[in-house]
């Protein structure tokens, strides 16, 4: 038994320790919301923050989130998730959709430890997040436009 | 058998005797007889409404007591966005509040829910607006109708004196309004006007409104929306399935024991196309399949890698194939003429790889039959062939369509493909609980259905004026249409015309044209692949015709115009995108402005991009301006994300990515090796749309094919250098 803080709770899973943390949330907690994009960390469809870092789930074994705390698309919140949300929306920046909790993972991660990001910022916080929509335009721009938002 | 099943469904349809049938029946496809049916990537002519409408609101529009309207959508939504446009198509006729439209995917039902241009449900082409653009608008203003009916004999006036905006219906003079809500059980119970007026376009509250927001904007940001891959049935195991490593391979020996042994798995299928290791979760299915040693029969496979497959498409390529288009003699114009350019293209295999990886989740019932949880693209081929495994009626297999992590035409297979597997897991499980199989990502770079690897020789003459007189192409490519339900409609004397589409069909106006193509077999799997045959012969097009404008010593853009006269939307594009583009406006040193124009399923896109090459040969794209027409536009946002979505498409694999095959295995297996565009690579993309208010066409597809082509001409303004080989790494760019 493996116990997890997710989303602030605490949770006990039977899972083998090598189990990806991806499958824990996703097969076990029923945690939809982080994708499986690749299984291989380049994509980034799988993206949680680990006290507050961002991690790609699928690499991440479950014995090694133990003692941390974990945090999902469904259970981001504060002031920064807010605002990159309400970005993405205003800018319609979705399209299949799939990879966009890993995005916005990434986003929120980015903007809480950089208000003011540069394109060069943004560029190294992102590239990790594969879109084959290449909605990246309005990433971008939604990105930017959360930083405004926030008073940048 | 579904081919018999497919011919026969068309041959029902076009049956007069059983058209007034189903007309007498409640109309169900009175429309769909009306209108051509052509094949899937054929271009999307427009649909010709005659006589009496059957607007058939039941179908498509449900309105709720808490004044909700929820629009039941045909067309898969893979991203492109049409759960929105078509839901906008309604809510305009239905003159509804866009907060009260609601859209949900309607159920498998071909009867109601045929795409006009298939004859059977399903979604591709970029046809789903052009399809449903009558139909729906005419639901609409039917259900539009009968809602001012119903208030017409509550209220005792006349209906001519009753208005209606943003979901209130009113009768001004007597001050009395009532919501949709209010007044639609009773509606319902009306019978559906035959004639209706629709409205003009100058009229338009919502098409063309670009503050509407997606539908699906709150749901794929915060995670609630609903995935294939987010099915969770009670009880449900997980599937992976191992597959011969080589198309065409097959099962010869399987050891599972160990297999057996991961806790967690529950048993070991094998089956025709592999073996399947069915487990409690994803992870146990997973360490199964890689603890199974399966020996594998090559007796059929490819063997072949891929410089061998082009060394006999080289060879092919030199001997007459059959002819798509022949007109005037090109050989004889060639031998005349006072310049000759000739060069010979290359494109690659390609995965589509969409980021939700292929999976469907299937439950056996009671009766004999299933329901499917799945992004499901082809409803109409997967249900036939459920059924046919199963030993059922199509009926009796439910579809429940959801959200597809993009597809760019992978999920729509002429055999049902995953779907299919999935079923035949479900039945050998024997029902002891709903089956999720899911492909990983390895799966999908290694499972085929690839974009075909095509070469073509083109050759093409100028006259002493520098005028194009002759032009003779040679195709070598497999099609991915023979030997399916579509070749009756879609090979013609031996021509695929997902193969040659875009070049037989030549716009260029050029007196001698010759353009043959060679179909050779190999048990590589293909398949249609955004924008299809335009992903190679707009590219071969539009770099010859600049390498054509170079020798002429024309500017590219004036060569193009002058041959373009009796395209005059082409003609649009092109000097619009060559405007904002600031096309002759002199660029420095390194750096290049190249630009290609194309039709595809009768929308059209021209593209400009500039490029700084580097002295290592590296490129940076700069800048990329489109100008798109595609008719009256529904969701002006959202074909500004199309296009620039289908730009980076576009140049994210010309750039460097393809399957290449050794000894007949696939070389590359996950995104580090089929390496996918990134953020930081993705250049600014402007698109400029031409206003029109003729018929609406698709945006899906057609932003693919000129991107790629305008950056090789790009690099060819600043390097000299052309761009024959795709990837762009294979002719000497990083």
């Amino acid at each position: 038994m493996i116990r997890l803080n997710i989303n602030g709770q605490d949770r006990d899973v039977d899972v083998p320790g090598d189990m990806p943390l991806l499958w824990v949330l996703r097969d076990e907690l029923n945690l939809t919301g982080t994708k499986f994009g690749c299984g291989i960390a380049q994509c980034g469809a799988c993206t949680v923050h680990m006290d507050g870092t961002p991690v790609r789930a699928c690499q991440t074994p479950a014995e090694s989130a133990a003692g941390t705390k974990i945090t999902t698309i469904e259970g981001v919140s504060g002031t920064v998730a807010q605002a990159v949300q309400a970005a993405w929306q205003k800018l319609d920046v979705v399209q299949c959709g799939y990879c966009q909790s890993g995005q916005i993972m990434s986003a929120v991660a980015l903007l809480t430890d950089n208000r003011n990001p540069t394109d060069d910022d943004i560029d190294a916080a992102m590239d990790g997040n594969v879109c084959r929509c290449a909605t990246y335009p309005r990433i971008r721009a939604a990105i930017k436009d959360a930083a405004k938002a926030m008073g940048a | 058998m579904l081919n018999q099943l497919i011919k026969q469904a068309a041959a029902d349809v076009a049956s007069p005797s059983r058209r007034g049938f189903l007309k007498g029946a409640g109309g169900a496809l009175v429309l769909g007889a009306m209108l051509p049916r052509t094949g899937f990537a054929s271009e999307a002519a427009a649909p010709k409404v005659v006589g009496p409408a059957d607007p058939r609101p039941q179908a498509f529009i449900r309105i709720a007591a808490d004044d909700t309207v929820t629009v039941l959508v045909k067309h898969l939504d893979k991203g492109q966005g049409i759960m929105t446009g078509l839901t906008t198509i309604v809510a305009e006729e239905l003159d509804a509040d866009w907060a009260q439209m609601r859209g949900a995917f309607a159920p498998a039902d071909g009867a109601l829910y045929a795409n006009h241009f298939f004859g059977i449900q399903g979604t591709g082409g970029s046809t789903a607006v052009a399809n449903s653009w009558d139909e729906l608008r005419m639901a609409g203003a039917a259900a539009r109708a009968m809602l001012v009916a119903t208030a017409a004999a509550r209220w005792s006036v006349p209906a001519s004196a009753i208005t209606v905006e943003k979901g209130v219906v009113r009768h001004a003079a007597s001050n009395r309004s009532a919501r949709f809500g209010e007044l639609a059980e009773d509606a319902a119970k009306l019978p559906v006007p035959q004639n209706v007026a629709l409205k003009d376009a100058k009229d338009y509250k919502l098409i063309g409104n670009p503050s509407l927001h997606r539908l699906d904007h709150v749901s794929k940001t915060d995670g609630t929306a609903i995935f294939a891959m987010d099915i969770r049935r009670p009880g449900q195991v997980t599937a992976v399935m191992a597959r011969s490593p080589r198309f065409g391979g097959t099962v010869k020996s399987v050891d599972a024991a160990a297999a057996k042994q991961v806790p967690g798995v529950l048993e070991v299928l094998t089956l025709p196309r592999g073996v399947a290791v069915v487990a409690k979760n994803t992870w146990a299915a997973m360490k199964g399949r890689e603890a199974l040693t399966v020996e594998w029969d090559d007796a059929k496979a490819e063997m072949r890698g891929t410089e061998e497959m082009l060394a006999d498409y080289r060879k092919l390529a030199d001997q007459p194939g059959n002819v798509a288009t022949d007109t005037g003699d090109a050989a004889k114009a060639l031998a005349g003429a006072a310049k000759v350019v000739e060069a010979e293209f290359v494109f690659p295999y390609l995965a589509h790889a969409p980021m939700e990886p292929l999976n469907a989740t299937v439950e056996l019932t009671p009766d004999g039959g299933c329901t499917i949880w799945a992004g499901s693209q082809f409803q109409g081929v997967e249900q036939k062939v459920a059924a046919g495994i199963l030993g059922c009626k199509p009926e009796q297999v439910v579809i429940n369509t959801v959200w597809a992590g993009g597809s760019f035409g992978r999920r729509a297979t002429t055999d049902a493909d995953y779907i299919a597997e999935a079923v035949s897991i479900a039945k050998a499980y024997g029902g002891k609980a709903p089956v999720h199989l899911v492909w990983t990502r390895e799966d999908d770079v290694r499972g085929g259905r690839y974009r075909p690897l095509f070469l073509h020789k083109v050759k093409a003459g100028l006259d002493a004026s520098g005028k194009l007189v002759a032009w003779r192409q040679n195709i070598v490519g497999q099609s991915f249409m023979e030997g399916t339900p579509f070749e009756a409609v879609m090979v013609k004397n031996g021509v695929d015309a997902t193969s040659v589409e875009g070049a037989s069909d030549m716009a260029y106006a050029v007196p001698n044209l010759h353009v043959d193509l060679h179909s050779p077999k190999s048990p590589v799997t293909t398949l249609w692949w955004r924008s299809v045959g335009h992903t190679h012969t707009a590219y071969a097009k539009e770099v010859m015709i600049d390498e054509l404008a170079a020798a002429a010593g024309k500017d590219p853009v004036a060569f193009r115009l002058e041959m373009l006269k009796d395209h005059p939307r082409l003609q649009g594009v092109l000097k619009l995108a060559a405007e904002k583009a600031g096309w002759g406006q002199p660029l420095p040193k390194g750096k290049g402005r190249g630009i290609a124009v194309h039709e595809s399923f009768s929308s059209f896109v021209a593209h400009v991009a500039e490029v700084s090459v580097d002295e290592q040969g590296r490129v940076t794209i700069d800048r990329v301006v489109c100008a798109v027409d595609c008719g009256q536009v529904v969701n002006p946002n959202i074909v500004e994300a199309q296009i620039s979505g289908g730009t980076g498409w576009a140049i994210g694999h010309a750039l460097r990515d393809e399957i290449t095959l050794t000894g007949g295995v696939v070389d590359q297996s996950n995104f580090d090796t089929f390496q996918p565009l990134r953020n930081s690579e993705m250049p600014p993309v402007e698109v400029h749309i031409l206003p029109s208010t003729a018929r609406p066409t698709g945006v899906g597809e057609p932003g693919v094919p000129t991107a790629a082509p305008a950056v090789a001409n790009a690099v060819f303004a600043a390097t000299g250098k052309r761009l024959h080989h795709l990837p762009f790494t294979r002719s000497g760019m990083v």
